[in-house]
């Protein structure tokens, strides 16, 4: 769906958006270190279909959150490229909306005025209507109570609620996410699991999720890719048809775990990760 | 309201010791006049307008030249957090010129500028700026990497992550840096007037000054008192407010 030109409203705003498909070619990445340069990426390829969930698993430190940075425009492969909708990616952007492991949330601005802060960089918007639309996520993500609240009075899951309102607001094709669970007591993040499948039916967006938690990339993942570190590659790719929404309890999904378990494992014995 | 009658109860103790050490005449009247002369000197410069004159000109020249100060302070201290050649050079300036006393500029001013209003301004300035500088500097460092992330996810790009993000993310630390710096900018101004005697104006510094040479120590008190009154409520109507909200908003604070 093309945005036309002019104003907008909030109704129009909240339609899904088409969601992108991402073409990852050859991106090899790697940085400098006191101990001489480490290979993050090794010409790692990867296509993601429209509205796909793909998980990216691995060890600390095995360049799958380069990855993600490199897709989200805020750092720059050596070579290869990105490519959303055959565009290449050359800086961030609104279509592409990262959430961070730490909820990076600004503390000069109230619950509603995070979510607004990408909103206000929409300029076919009112006023009105930017403030409906973010009210509309205050309540998909269920805090409609706290719009007015300081950040520093809310609790981890809750920030990371506004985080992921924050980042869906601006309506992106593509939502990359960074553990974004990693840091939460594991109540709060099987709510999540809920939460973020339906958000994920009803919005229709591509995602790409990374994460140490095997059990959580089975949960959430259509694919589930397996990195190796050192240099960093996709070792293994899983394929999850369990149907949705699904329950991290589940027998069938512990069973998809221990498979993607077993390919992360197969490496380290080949190759011991040295510390 | 406890604490409103403590305080109240607190500077009435005060008042009381001091008109028992003028009773007791450990010093002359003349050195230590008792709190009723002060008053009624109070008193008589406020009717006849000298002292709020005097007010209305030291006010004047302290805003004028803090707000200089913190209009130049403010952009040079976001160029040094910027610009790594500006932190070597022009930082280290700041750092060093923030230790010198800015009384120490009283006589470079009067030799550059006369006894005018600029040597005033001038000293004002040199004392806001440095502090503002070095805060606006450190607060920039400060703000964490993420919060840069974000915005430019979002679609925020160069001046609208400088104003909307960085700016406001180092709010904490360049209040605290003009804080300091009205601090500074004050003390010095006070200094300079006392030295100075500038013909376009006389200022509460100026008043306190003739106070001493006609040996009035009711007026040299009751100057001082004025003095400590405008800084208390420079704090309470502009700084303490400013502060509460950034406590609350951040939750560095419990009250």
């Amino acid at each position: 769906m093309v945005r036309h030109s002019g104003r907008s409203t909030a109704t129009e705003e909240l339609q899904p958006i088409a969601p992108s498909k991402l073409s990852i070619e050859e991106v090899s990445k790697s940085f400098k270190t006191a101990s001489g340069p480490v290979l993050a990426l090794d010409r790692v390829s990867l296509s993601v279909a429209e509205s796909e969930f793909v998980c990216l698993v691995g060890a600390s430190g095995c360049g799958k959150s380069t990855l993600l940075n490199i897709i989200a425009g805020l750092e720059k492969p050596d070579s290869g490229a990105v490519l959303a909708d055959g565009k290449p990616v050359t800086e961030p952007g609104r279509e592409r909306l990262v959430m961070f492991q730490e909820p990076a949330l600004f503390p000069w601005l109230d619950v509603v005025g995070n979510v607004l802060f990408g909103l206000n960089l929409k300029h076919n918007l009112t006023r009105k209507d930017r403030r409906d639309v973010a009210r509309y996520y205050l309540e998909l993500v269920g805090l409609s109570r706290f719009e007015r609240a300081n950040i520093h009075e809310l609790s981890g899951g809750m920030k990371q609620r506004v985080s992921l309102a924050r980042a869906l607001a601006p309506n992106p094709r593509v939502l990359l996410m960074d553990e974004p669970f990693a840091a939460l007591d594991a109540l709060t993040r099987e709510q999540f699991y809920g939460d973020i499948q339906e958000i994920w039916k009803s919005r229709r967006k591509t995602i790409v999720f990374v994460t140490h938690n095997v059990r959580e990339a089975a949960c959430l993942g259509d694919r589930v890719l397996v990195f190796s570190p050192h240099p960093g590659r996709i070792q293994a790719e899983f394929r999850i048809d369990l149907p949705r929404p699904r329950d991290i309890n589940s027998v069938d999904l512990a069973a998809h775990a221990t498979r993607i378990k077993e390919g992360l494992m197969m490496h380290r014995k080949t190759e011991p990760v040295p510390k | 309201m406890r604490r409103f009658l403590l305080a109240v109860s607190f500077f009435l103790g005060l008042l009381l010791l001091w008109q028992w050490l003028f009773q007791m005449r450990f010093w002359s009247p003349v050195l230590l006049p008792s709190p009723l002369q002060v008053w009624l000197y109070l008193k008589g410069a406020a009717a006849d307008g000298t002292l709020f004159h005097a007010a209305v000109i030291t006010m004047r020249r302290l805003i004028t030249g803090y707000l200089l100060g913190v209009i130049i302070g403010l952009p040079l201290g976001l160029a040094t957090a910027r610009f790594q050649v500006l932190r070597d050079t022009m930082g280290t300036l700041a750092l060093g010129l923030q230790t010198l006393p800015s009384v120490c500029w009283v006589p470079l001013a009067l030799l550059w500028f006369g006894q005018t209003e600029a040597a005033m301004l001038f000293v004002v300035v040199m004392g806001t700026v440095w502090s503002v500088v070095i805060a606006t500097d450190t607060g920039v460092r400060n703000v964490p990497p993420i919060f840069r992330r974000a915005a430019l996810t979002m679609g925020s790009k160069r001046l609208h992550i400088w104003f909307k993000v960085i700016l406001p993310a180092a709010l904490p630390f360049v209040v605290s840096g003009m804080k300091q710096g009205w601090a500074f900018a004050w003390r010095s101004l006070m200094a300079a007037e006392i030295f100075v005697t500038v013909l376009t104006g006389f200022g509460l510094g100026q008043l306190l000054h003739f106070g001493r040479e006609l040996n009035a120590m009711e007026q040299v008190i009751a100057i001082m008192l004025v003095i400590v009154v405008i800084g208390l409520l420079a704090d309470k109507i502009f700084f303490s407010p400013v502060e509460r909200f950034l406590h609350r908003r951040w939750g560095t604070s419990q009250a």
